[in-house]
């Protein structure tokens, strides 16, 4: 490898904006097929570093080169013109167009000048299949779940030649097997000379594809090595800048109560396997699965935001009748769902108006808000959960994931929610600021809360919880006590329905 | 910006924040009234008669029926929605108001009822549009536009195709007040509709979630509420205020008319935008909205006494409307960047 070319070099680079140096001095080089781990908190600038590659921003200072040109790229489609593409973060797929129709948006086949559609889903499949996802091409985008969607977008970079590719956190919704597919992808690009940034909060993936990693803390380049030698402590230490000695906390000193939740023979529809399972006050119990094995389907059920077929809850021992969110918030129950932003927050209203939509009762009399015993009431909040934001008055939008997320968790602990499904808790959320999230649900267990927690994250899961029950094919499989807790186990029993 | 990429919070310098701020105040809150007395002051200068009592007068006689209108428009834009129907519902609101006031009854009797019956008939067109378009799911475009031809309809139906006239004489009388020689009875009864919805807006908890069901809707069903129950009532308080529109109309014109208000509907979405509001929803304000009409009526008045032609009148209007979105997008952003 090093005899490869250069094919990307940064030159002293750097970009601010009003109050904020986002980027400074970075000097960095890229080589031809390796891949390219880029690693940093959230807002140590590896977002703005990407928007500057992709056309979205142009730096301040410096220069770039491209295959030993400058290259100042004027637009997103000017960058993927010269060869270089980028799968964001966040998705951007038109969601009432199908998949195939997505796939091939910048080149439909053609006959005769309409679209040839057999042309067209025929090249999505097999696009699809080299993704490993099995789905129908002519399924509108919208009804797939978010990880089916971050494998849509990975296709479509697919679809095209480019000397460069970013991943911008690929995994963050993916499970192991999907994990593993797409490493085998970049292997095969690799192959074909591609150079790759990968972006990714779980640091145990990168060395499995990784050649070199830079890591970047608050805006600065902190280093640029190869990977080998490098232990998970050794980039979180970069990264943060200090040592994380246990991540996740777990705190066995707390007493598990009786039981909060008790779901059984829950059915989504008359074809679906009855899920039963029950969690403690303090007691955080894991769900695992694939996605689409109906772990967030299951949760939402629960919660009355998809309607039920059958089945009974109990809370605290009670029966309830859950309906409708409005009878699962006033039952005690809190959701985190797994799409903060589309779901769990109002992205341009300030954190205070966020945090006691849950229950606006407790700052209002006779129908007229108390701003005073609302701020009062949020300002603690926001302290005891260490919530970083200027002011609570600040739209959520401007706070990051993990923050964001600690928003929502607010919004329920001011509710006095004493059942909280969190789903995909620190989704997008990263390193310093996940395990601020491991202690606040420690501190939430202390309390009494009994605590549901879907994850992708199997180490996480793991390190977190009393118990994990394990979905597959939309019916709980298994479940295990912490004392039998093993990956290889949770894997196969996630996988029990899919191996045919 | 995504919450990953957004630069953190940065330490700026006090002396710059409070510039900030101040940048902020003025053109987030205040925008809308500086275009008014930057307009105003224009026409003052420019436009002969514009800057006479009389002329202030007919304004404020000629914003009332639109003011009252974008009020509760204000409501159902505020939640995401749009009503295409109250100009319609307006017209026949009229109808009903004067049948009841030319029915013959005491006049005491008759025009407390007419009063009544103008503010029911306008609430139970707006809860059918709520609720129709809630229930089935249908965009409220769609519904009102739907509603906008029904009312009309009815509203011929009623009149029997004609205009209804002979009010009584004390709400004619009532009508033409100018109180205090400077405010006339119609515009204070404007006033009045905006200061409601203003504090509705503003103090209670309704008011809160109309806006929080406009900034996403799903969110806030999953925080335990019923949306549904919140676009419903907008609606309703919107057709509400097209009763009222009504009660005015017939102050002001003293005739009840099923052709009435067309196009009505389309001043009083431009009066919300022009006072800042997104069609998205969440995002506005009522004292915006009264901005926003004011501008319209000052725009149209002050261009007639330039002796601008009838003609050309509309397009610069619309030209406005326009202006005036793309001046929000832009100073949106710039605030982006102040933060």
């Amino acid at each position: 490898m090093a005899s490869a070319g250069i094919v990307l070099r940064l030159e002293n680079v750097g970009k601010t904006f009003p109050g904020v140096v986002a980027l400074s001095g970075i000097t960095l080089d890229l080589l031809r097929g390796e891949t390219h781990i880029l690693l940093g908190e959230n807002g140590a600038g590896k977002s703005t570093l990407i928007k500057l590659l992709a056309g979205i921003y142009q730096p301040d200072t410096g220069e770039i080169f491209f295959q030993g040109k400058p290259y100042r790229p004027k637009s997103p489609h000017d960058a993927q013109v010269q060869g270089i593409r980028i799968v964001h973060q966040e998705l951007n797929l038109l969601p009432y167009l199908s998949i195939a129709e997505n796939l091939m948006l910048e080149h439909l086949p053609r006959r005769f000048g309409i679209v040839d559609q057999k042309a067209l889903n025929d090249r999505a499949e097999a696009l699809l299949a080299e993704v490993g996802l099995d789905v129908d091409a002519r399924t509108r985008v919208e009804e797939l779940g978010v990880a089916q969607m971050q494998l849509v977008e990975i296709a479509k970079a697919l679809g095209y030649e480019s000397t460069l590719l970013v991943l911008d956190e690929p995994t963050a919704t993916l499970t192991p097997p999907e994990i593993a597919r797409l490493f085998s992808i970049i292997k095969r690009l690799k192959a074909r000379g591609v150079t790759i940034i990968y972006i990714s909060h779980r640091l145990h993936e990168v060395f499995e594809i990784g050649d070199r990693v830079t890591v970047l803390r608050n805006g600065r380049l902190v280093a640029t090595q190869p990977l080998a030698g490098h232990t998970v402590q050794d980039l979180v230490r970069m990264m943060i800048g200090r040592d994380i000695t246990d991540e996740y906390g777990f705190d066995a000193s707390i007493p598990l109560g009786d039981v909060a939740l008790d779901v059984k023979g829950l059915k989504r529809g008359p074809n679906f396997a009855p899920v039963s399972f029950s969690v403690r006050h303090g007691e955080i119990l894991g769900v695992a699965g694939l996605v689409g094995s109906g772990r967030t389907e299951v949760m939402r059920a629960i919660f009355g935001a998809d309607p039920k077929f059958a089945g009974e809850i109990d809370i605290n021992g009670h029966a309830v009748a859950i309906n409708s969110p409005r009878d699962a918030v006033r039952d005690g129950i809190g959701f985190l769902t797994e799409d903060r932003k589309s779901q769990g927050l109002l992205l341009d209203m300030p954190v205070d108006l966020n945090v006691t939509i849950s229950d606006l009762r407790k700052i209002s009399h006779v129908g007229l808000l108390d701003r005073g015993e609302e701020k009062a009431a949020v300002t603690e909040l926001v302290r005891q959960l260490h919530v970083k934001t200027s002011s609570i008055e600040t739209p959520v939008r401007n706070l990051s994931g993990g923050n964001q997320q600690k928003v929502v968790l607010a919004k329920w602990l001011f509710r006095g929610s004493s059942t909280l499904l969190l789903d995909e808790p620190t989704r997008g959320v990263d390193v310093g600021a996940r395990r601020e999230i491991y202690q606040l649900l420690w501190m939430l267990a202390a309390e009494q809360k009994a605590i549901v927690m879907v994850s992708s994250d199997l180490s996480e899961l793991i390190g977190m919880c009393h118990r994990i029950v394990v979905f597959s094919n939309g019916a709980l499989v298994g479940e295990l006590p912490r004392s039998e807790f093993d990956q290889e186990r949770i894997l196969s029993l996630a996988y029990q329905e899919h191996v045919r | 910006m995504s919450d990953t990429s957004s630069p953190p919070p940065a330490p700026a310098p006090t002396g710059s924040d409070d510039k900030a701020k101040l940048a902020r105040l003025l053109l987030r809150d205040a925008g809308v009234f500086l275009a008014l007395l930057l307009i105003t002051l224009v026409f003052a200068f420019t436009a002969p008669y514009f800057a006479t009592s009389g002329n202030i007068l007919k304004i404020l006689v000629q914003i009332a029926i639109n003011t009252v209108l974008a009020a509760g428009m204000t409501f159902v834009i505020l939640t995401g929605g749009i009503d295409l129907s109250v100009g319609s519902v307006m017209a026949l609101c009229t109808v009903v108001g004067a049948l009841i006031m030319t029915s013959g009854m005491e006049s005491s009797l008759s025009i407390p009822l007419a009063v009544l019956g103008c503010a029911a008939t306008g609430a139970v067109c707006g809860f059918v549009n709520g609720k129709v378009s809630t229930y089935w799911n249908v965009p409220s475009f769609i519904v009102t536009l739907g509603m906008l031809n029904i009312a009309s309809g009815a509203a011929r139906v009623l009149s029997n195709n004609s205009t209804i006239t002979g009010l009584p004489q004390e709400f004619v009388d009532f009508g033409n007040l100018i109180l205090g020689g400077i405010m006339p009875s119609i515009f204070l009864v404007a006033l009045l509709v905006i200061l409601i919805g203003w504090f509705i807006l503003r103090f209670t908890v309704f008011g809160r979630m109309i806006f929080a069901v406009g900034a996403n809707d799903e969110a806030v069903r999953l925080s335990g509420h019923n949306p549904d129950a919140y676009k419903i009532a907008a609606f309703t308080i919107c057709g509400l205020t097209a009763g009222i529109a009504a009660i005015v109309y017939l102050l002001r014109l003293n005739i009840g008319s099923p052709i009435a208000g067309i196009g009505y509907e389309l001043n009083a979405i431009a009066a919300v935008i022009i006072g800042g509001a997104s069609l998205n929803g969440g995002k506005g304000s009522i004292i915006g909205t009264l901005a926003g009409a004011c501008i319209l009526q000052v725009l149209a008045t002050g261009l007639q006494l330039l002796g601008v032609g009838d003609n050309y009148k509309p397009i610069i209007i619309g030209a406005v409307i326009i202006l005036a979105v793309i001046v929000d997008t832009y100073r949106e952003k710039f605030l982006r960047r102040l933060r």
